[in-house]
């Protein structure tokens, strides 16, 4: 991992535990859910790095953990070369301007009894970036920027559909000129027409104001339809990170390797021809992982000593990464 | 072949305070025995509501079917079958399996008191008859220790494992129809996998026709033979897998394709949008619905809603007054 040069965020060993507790007079920590379990990785300026895994695996906690807006329970967050976790109060709140994020559900995520004017603004307000005709101006030039009509800006957000609801939420991401935005499944609860919309949308944002994205989704074709970089997620963990050619062409790490297999092409050609990989069972409890590899479970090409002991996560070629005791870093 | 299933020109609409949703409006096609017909659209498009109405599911008021038939297998009607009549067609011939395996199954019966009951009544067997033959059923959709994991409640499976027990209750009595409404929407990728896999399996076994209802365009291209595009209540293009892919004709199917990241993309695709949103069912435009959407408009597609005619390949038909115009996704 290239620590400082050009990475906007540096994730180191980080963690996120959520206590079990169990009884209700007399309560007990019985155990952790090991949402996030030692993750490192960097996200480079201007770059979108996409973060893919299933249901549960942690993705969103990244994310949020990210942003503080969970406690890490280890680790270090460097956001441009400040530890994050030394800032508190005012400090903590001038950093969060740098970040934002667009969340998964537009209809949940906007409060029904504000305008969107008022939503857009919300940002500004709590900052105390600009107010007045200025804030009505930002507001407007906003509404333009994700391709809203401004005439719009008294309107609530019941009357819009929801890919403009999307939009009205990637607008007030973007009020404060932020340099990360973290979209987590900004687009999976659209239709696909839409989402090809959006998407379109958050690759010209990216390239007229130098925006570096997270972007977290379960949809793989559409993560690596945008992504520079992508890191897949397992139970917590990361088992590879690389670049989205290498990721597609040679992915090393056997959950990769199923996870690309298992997703459907729309060319009757290809489907002909294609290897599927389809894996057993489902994917263990993350209070009470497995022994050794945490892939142990389900991996078609496990060994004994998966079973033993955990793999070490390592640098297999320049700046791809994984974590399976079945892969030897090359040229030893 | 022996055709299956013949819906001719079903209509079906819902009369709400707002106005009448048009909801299907006019579809006809045929499914052979045997056949998996994959149905393609967006939120809204009514080819959820197209399945209901065949089940005669419809929730009544609001809704209607106000024209049609369904002749189904031997000729009947069941659009005109008494209630109780299609209580019987409903669960043994033709059978459904819905999106949503955690609302789909009833939290306070164990799953195995969910299968066995429909054993009963169509098969009048006994408890411990029926029981043995739930535990195969499991067992059959790949659960693993099937005859203990009957006692289980729903929450206790996983979201992969209740659909199976969905699957497996759809076909506990052996139909000759399964409907599919969108079964692995809510699982993930690599679960989603082990289903089509399952459902793949069990209909070369067991020799029945799916109807695999979906908006996702890469599942049905592994699974169905034929497929129908819906939009606003229209089958707007229809044909067999390699030609609706290969050769697409409906500038909304292309466009539908269009916005599909592929996972062997080239870097520096750009996704092919299609502007705008389908149009308000309640208040749908007298001409094509898909005009105000489309690239290829012209004065006449305002008039008339274009008839499914047939193309250059055989069985592919669309619906679209200038599909010889259109640049196809000729590949």
């Amino acid at each position: 991992m290239s620590s400082g040069n050009g990475s906007l965020v540096s994730v180191r060993n980080l963690k996120k535990y959520f206590p079990v507790i169990r009884g209700t007079i007399i309560q007990r920590h019985v155990g952790d859910i090991k949402a996030v379990d030692d993750v490192s990785f960097d996200i480079l300026k201007g770059e979108t790095l996409g973060l893919v895994g299933e249901t549960g695996c942690g993705k969103t906690t990244v994310g949020r953990t990210i942003l503080r807006l969970y406690e890490p329970t280890a680790g270090e967050i460097i956001f441009e070369g400040t530890n994050l976790e030394e800032v508190v109060g005012g400090d903590l709140r001038r950093m969060r301007r740098k970040m934002q994020m667009i969340f998964q559900d537009p209809y949940a995520s906007l409060n029904p009894r504000m305008t969107v004017g008022s939503i857009i603004a919300a940002p500004l307000e709590v900052h105390k970036v600009v107010s007045g005709k200025e804030k009505h101006d930002r507001v407007q030039e906003l509404l333009q920027m994700v391709g809203l009509n401004p005439y719009f800006v008294n309107r609530y957000p019941h009357e819009f559909s929801g890919g403009q609801r999307q939009r009205i939420g990637i607008a007030r991401a973007l009020a404060l000129n932020p340099d990360l935005i973290i979209c987590d499944e900004p687009i999976s609860s659209l239709d696909v027409s839409i989402q090809a919309q959006v998407v379109n949308l958050l690759e010209e944002l990216q390239e007229q104001l130098g925006l570096t994205y997270l972007f977290i989704a379960h949809d793989l074709s559409m993560v690596r339809h945008i992504s520079d970089r992508m890191a897949v997620m397992y139970l917590g963990k990361i088992v590879e990170i690389t670049d989205r050619d290498e990721i597609y062409l040679n992915p090393l790490h056997p959950y990769t390797q199923a996870l690309m297999s298992a997703v459907p092409i729309p060319d009757p050609d290809i489907i002909e021809t294609r290897q599927r990989i389809i894996l057993e069972g489902d994917i263990p409890n993350p209070s009470d992982p497995p022994v050794g590899c945490n892939f142990n479970t389900r991996c078609p090409v496990a060994v004994d000593i998966c079973f033993k002991e955990e793999p070490a996560y390592l640098e297999i070629r320049a700046g791809h990464w994984t974590a399976c005791h079945l892969v030897k870093p090359e040229g030893n | 072949m022996e055709v299956l299933l013949d819906v001719k020109n079903l209509t079906t609409r819902f009369y709400t305070d707002e106005g009448v949703v048009h909801a299907v409006n006019g579809i006809s096609y045929a499914m052979e025995a045997g056949e998996t017909l994959g149905v393609v659209g967006e939120s809204g498009c009514g080819k959820t509501v197209h399945a209901l109405s065949i089940m005669r599911l419809i929730p009544s008021p609001p809704g209607k079917i106000d024209a049609g038939e369904v002749i189904f297998d031997d000729g009947r009607d069941l659009l005109k079958l008494s209630s109780g009549d299609m209580r019987l067609v409903r669960g043994a011939e033709i059978a459904m399996v819905f999106q949503d395996p955690m609302t789909s199954l009833n939290p306070v019966f164990t799953v195995g008191t969910q299968i066995v009951e429909a054993l009963k009544i169509h098969f009048g067997m006994t408890d411990n008859e029926a029981r043995e033959r739930a535990g195969e059923l499991l067992a059959m959709v790949g659960i693993p220790a099937a005859m203990q994991r009957l006692d289980d409640y729903p929450h206790q499976f996983s979201g992969g494992m209740r659909q199976r027990a969905m699957i497996a209750m759809a076909l506990s009595c052996d139909p000759k129809l399964l409907i599919a409404d969108e079964p692995t929407t809510a699982l993930d990728v690599t679960i989603q996998a082990q289903i089509v896999d399952l459902v793949r399996r069990l209909q070369a076994q067991l020799g029945m026709a799916v109807m695999w209802i979906t908006h996702d365009l890469g599942v049905v291209a592994e699974l169905a033979k034929k497929i129908n595009v819906m939009y606003a209540g229209y089958i707007i293009e229809r044909g067999d897998v390699r030609s609706i892919y290969k050769r697409t004709r409906h500038p909304y199917t292309i466009g539908l394709l269009g916005s599909l990241p592929r996972l062997d993309e080239v870097p520096g695709t750009k996704l092919v949008s299609i502007p705008g949103l389908p149009p308000d069912l309640i208040d749908l435009p007298q001409g094509c619905p898909f005009y105000a959407r489309c690239t290829y408009r012209k004065d006449q597609c305002l008039e008339e809603m274009p008839p499914l005619e047939p193309t250059d390949d055989e069985g592919h038909i669309v619906a679209c007054w200038r599909w010889e115009h259109v640049a196809g996704r000729d590949a």
